[in-house]
């Protein structure tokens, strides 16, 4: 069984996996698309659109996780099945962290914050 | 020469900065300078030099790199030991009114040093040298993905030790803990070099370990062997692999925390002072979520050393394997969930703290399950008590304990009595000491017939296993005493008479992890002197199950001469259970990666900009960047990255390995 010495040496040199390189559509795709969601948060900046401040940058995070999301996709090649879906695992695992890191960290610090705030600023407090 | 043109030319580096008015450092410095000058005499004299730099500096062999991390960690145990000594005696002898022998400013960078030293220069590298030498072996690769950056990442992790350690005669370390929080590691309250000595060598040290784990996950994940499947990898390689996915996700944290940390200290940032909206919490918070994720770092390969030597001298397939793996995962993932625990005092609400203690509470579930498992694979075993499976054992009894004692600081309102108290102090040096040092330890006796073709002398292994083992139980069961009583941590002198027993008892626990230390120096000595007798020419000296155990003791360059390919788990244990035969001729060819000197050169720049920056010397830091990005881009033009093994040479090796065989038989 193992002594099947013909499997063993099968590639050392290249490496047999398929990239999957984009095509001259894909990455004008791609292009075009960040190009559009970073004009529209410029407009909306630069306009005021937009009634309130708060609003506008909220309406931009968003446009920046989209872009991100393009980003992976037509420039990174990141699908499903790249990599034996060793790409999407990693993906999904830093997202997992950088979510626990994020939103542990906003709410660890907002106790922190409120909890131990100097004596003297909470003498003016209500 | 003018002031202004010392400062331009030495930045703060002046005379004075030579510590030589203490005469413990003066004293420490003589005996570590002359037995230094007697070593590069030594190596000198038996022109050494050459073949160590072609052979081992230079060398992007997985197995010399894993075995130069190794001996990294050995030597910066005997100085994070010394801290140890040094302050188990002070805290001995300070009381009734007595100072002891080491004034505050000294005693303050001993602990600091002990602790940076333990943790990033003794249990990262024997935990990644470990993983190096044997991960490619286990999953029956040639080498690891990327060896050049291999051999770059170690000596990176040598420049940081070389810093740390350069602080002990150039100036200062930090006082600050090991953790330097703020706002007492802020320029305000540390002027002085220390904390600067404490940034850099982490900063230079973990880019090696962030490169290194990457380089090890591409390795698991793409270079195993034909037929090794995920759930048909070795267990140790399992724990190396979540390790390395945890240093890679945490270590930039630990980056970003001490960059932002330089910035506050270099150019007046305020991102952990008290003004301007600065935060030391939020350091603490930062600091933390790389910390937690740290100590599973150090664990899970231990764990993946039990599980190989529990299974091989049991004489049985592990118990559990599947659950074993999820464990393993579960464990990943669940150490981020835990970091706040750390600082539940710190001022948090309760649903905050509820949170972090149950999620910690949690985290000892999948590890209840592994130490089942190991039980369970010892019974009804044939077990053989070799030192590897003593050490198994000894962590099984010892880490149970510190876990127990960690389920008990995890209840928040518990934590309230003993944060920052010795029984914090004896709880972790219970889970680290027993469970990364131990594993280590087996590991070293596990894998050395691998690396060196012969077996460690077992009687002076033997004594240095009881004299380590009562000396951890002598050292640390009086911190938790003296923990619940109510002492804390990093204390100098004490009042109270009636505590002084405990630490001479805790003392003399110390001394006896030292002689433990010193039969363990010996050991490698007696071995050297009896490798004849020691001598393990099957390659299979343990009767054992993963692959590694499958080619020569040491294993040639090339580690086998034909991939392997598998079929099962244990895939040695396979192998040899279907009658497998060496295959004795055809050998081709083997291509493999060329040494190159860039790595050390590389980390030698590090290390110099580092020194600069600490110093405030700043066209040496200047130069030694722009020289680092020079040799970087210049390597980029090296094309001479890789030759082939000539089959003759394949051929004599395998025909060498033949002969011994045949002569075992």
């Amino acid at each position: 069984m193992n002594t099947d010495t013909h499997a063993a040496h099968a590639d050392d040199h290249h490496h047999g996996d398929s990239h999957a390189h984009g095509s001259f559509s894909t990455y004008m795709l791609g292009f075009v698309l960040s190009v559009v969601l970073t004009a529209i948060p410029f407009w909306l900046v630069m306009s005021g659109a937009l009634p309130s401040k708060q609003i506008t940058a909220l309406v931009i995070m968003a446009f920046a996780v989209v872009q991100i999301v393009v980003h992976m996709i037509y420039f990174l090649h990141m699908n499903t099945t790249s990599e034996n879906g060793w790409s999407m695992m990693a993906l999904i695992f830093t997202i997992v962290m950088v979510v626990i890191a994020l939103s542990g960290s906003l709410w660890v610090m907002n106790h922190l914050n409120s909890n131990m705030m100097p004596i003297h600023q909470m003498t003016g407090m209500k | 020469m003018s002031p202004d043109l010392l400062k331009l030319i030495f930045g703060r580096l002046g005379l004075e900065s030579l510590p030589l008015h203490e005469p413990i450092v003066v004293g420490t410095f003589a005996v570590v300078a002359t037995g230094g000058l007697v070593m590069l005499a030594g190596l000198t004299y038996f022109r050494v030099w050459g073949y160590l730099w072609s052979e081992w500096f230079t060398s992007v062999d997985h197995k010399r790199i894993g075995i130069m991390y190794m001996i990294l960690g050995i030597v910066m145990l005997l100085r994070g030991f010394a801290d140890a000594l040094m302050m188990r005696l002070q805290q001995a002898l300070a009381f009734g009114g007595s100072e002891g022998y080491l004034n505050s400013h000294h005693y303050d960078q001993v602990f600091t040093a002990h602790g940076v030293i333990m943790i990033f220069f003794v249990a990262m590298p024997l935990v990644t040298g470990l993983m190096n030498f044997v991960v490619p072996l286990q999953i029956g690769a040639r080498d690891v993905s990327f060896p050049f950056l291999n051999n770059f990442s170690f000596w990176m992790t040598v420049g940081g030790a070389v810093l740390v350690m350069a602080s002990l005669f150039i100036g200062e370390f930090a006082r600050t803990g090991w953790l330097a929080y703020p706002p007492l590691s802020n320029i305000g309250y540390s002027p002085d070099v220390g904390v600067d000595y404490y940034i850099w060598g982490l900063q230079v040290a973990g880019v090696g370990t962030t490169l290194s784990g990457i380089n090890l996950i591409c390795t698991i994940v793409k270079l195993r062997c034909p037929g090794m499947t995920m759930m048909r990898m070795p267990v140790f390689t399992w724990t190396a692999l979540c390790t390395n996915v945890l240093i890679v996700a945490s270590f930039p944290v630990l980056t970003v925390v001490l960059a932002l940390l330089s910035l506050d200290r270099y150019v007046g940032t305020n991102f952990f002072t008290n003004d301007f909206g600065g935060s030391p919490m939020m350091y603490v918070n930062l600091i933390w979520i790389w910390g937690h994720p740290e100590v599973y770092i150090l664990v899970l390969p231990a764990f993946g050393i039990f599980s190989e030597v529990t299974s091989t001298f049991s004489g049985k397939r592990l118990f559990g394997y599947t659950s074993m793996v999820y464990a393993t995962v579960v464990i990943t993932i669940l150490s981020y969930l835990v970091w706040l625990h750390h600082f539940f005092t710190m001022g948090s609400g309760a649903s905050v703290n509820s949170f972090f203690g149950i999620t910690t509470m949690i985290i000892s579930i999948p590890t209840g399950a592994k130490m089942f498992n190991w039980l369970f694979t010892m019974y009804r075993g044939r077990i053989r008590f070799e030192l590897p499976m003593m050490w198994t054992i000894a962590f099984m009894l010892t880490f149970v304990l510190g876990g127990m004692t960690g389920v008990l600081l995890a209840v928040p309102p518990a934590d309230f009595v003993l944060h920052n108290s010795l029984f914090l102090i004896a709880h972790f040096h219970n889970v680290i000491i027993g469970g990364v040092v131990f594993g280590a330890f087996a590991g070293i006796g596990y894998w050395f017939p691998k690396a060196f073709g012969f077996k460690l002398d077992p009687f002076w292994g033997k004594l240095s296993f009881w004299f380590w083992v009562t000396g951890f139980y002598l050292a640390f069961m009086p911190l938790y005493v003296l923990g619940l009583m109510g002492v804390t941590r990093r204390l100098r002198v004490f009042d109270d008479p009636s505590l002084q027993i405990w630490f001479i008892v805790a003392g003399i626990g110390a001394f006896l992890v030292f002689l433990g230390i010193l039969s363990m120096l010996m050991q490698f000595a007696v071995s050297f002197l009896r490798r004849e007798q020691l001598k393990d020419v099957t390659g299979d000296p343990w009767d054992a199950r993963t692959l590694e155990w499958a080619t020569s003791s040491p294993p040639p360059a090339y580690n086998f001469a034909f991939t392997p390919v598998v079929h099962d788990n244990d895939a040695w244990w396979d192998m040899k259970k279907h009658g497998y035969q060496r295959p004795l001729t055809g050998f081709k060819p083997i291509h493999m990666p060329s040494s190159t000197g860039t790595g050390i050169i590389l980390a030698g720049f590090a290390t110099a900009m580092g020194f600069g920056l600490i110093w405030y010397i700043w066209w040496l830091a200047a130069v030694s960047f722009i020289a680092m990005l020079a040799v970087g881009i210049g390597h980029t033009f090296n094309y001479h990255r890789d030759f082939d093994i000539p089959a003759d040479d394949v051929v004599r090796a395998e025909d060498a390995r033949t002969k011994l065989l045949a002569g075992a038989k």
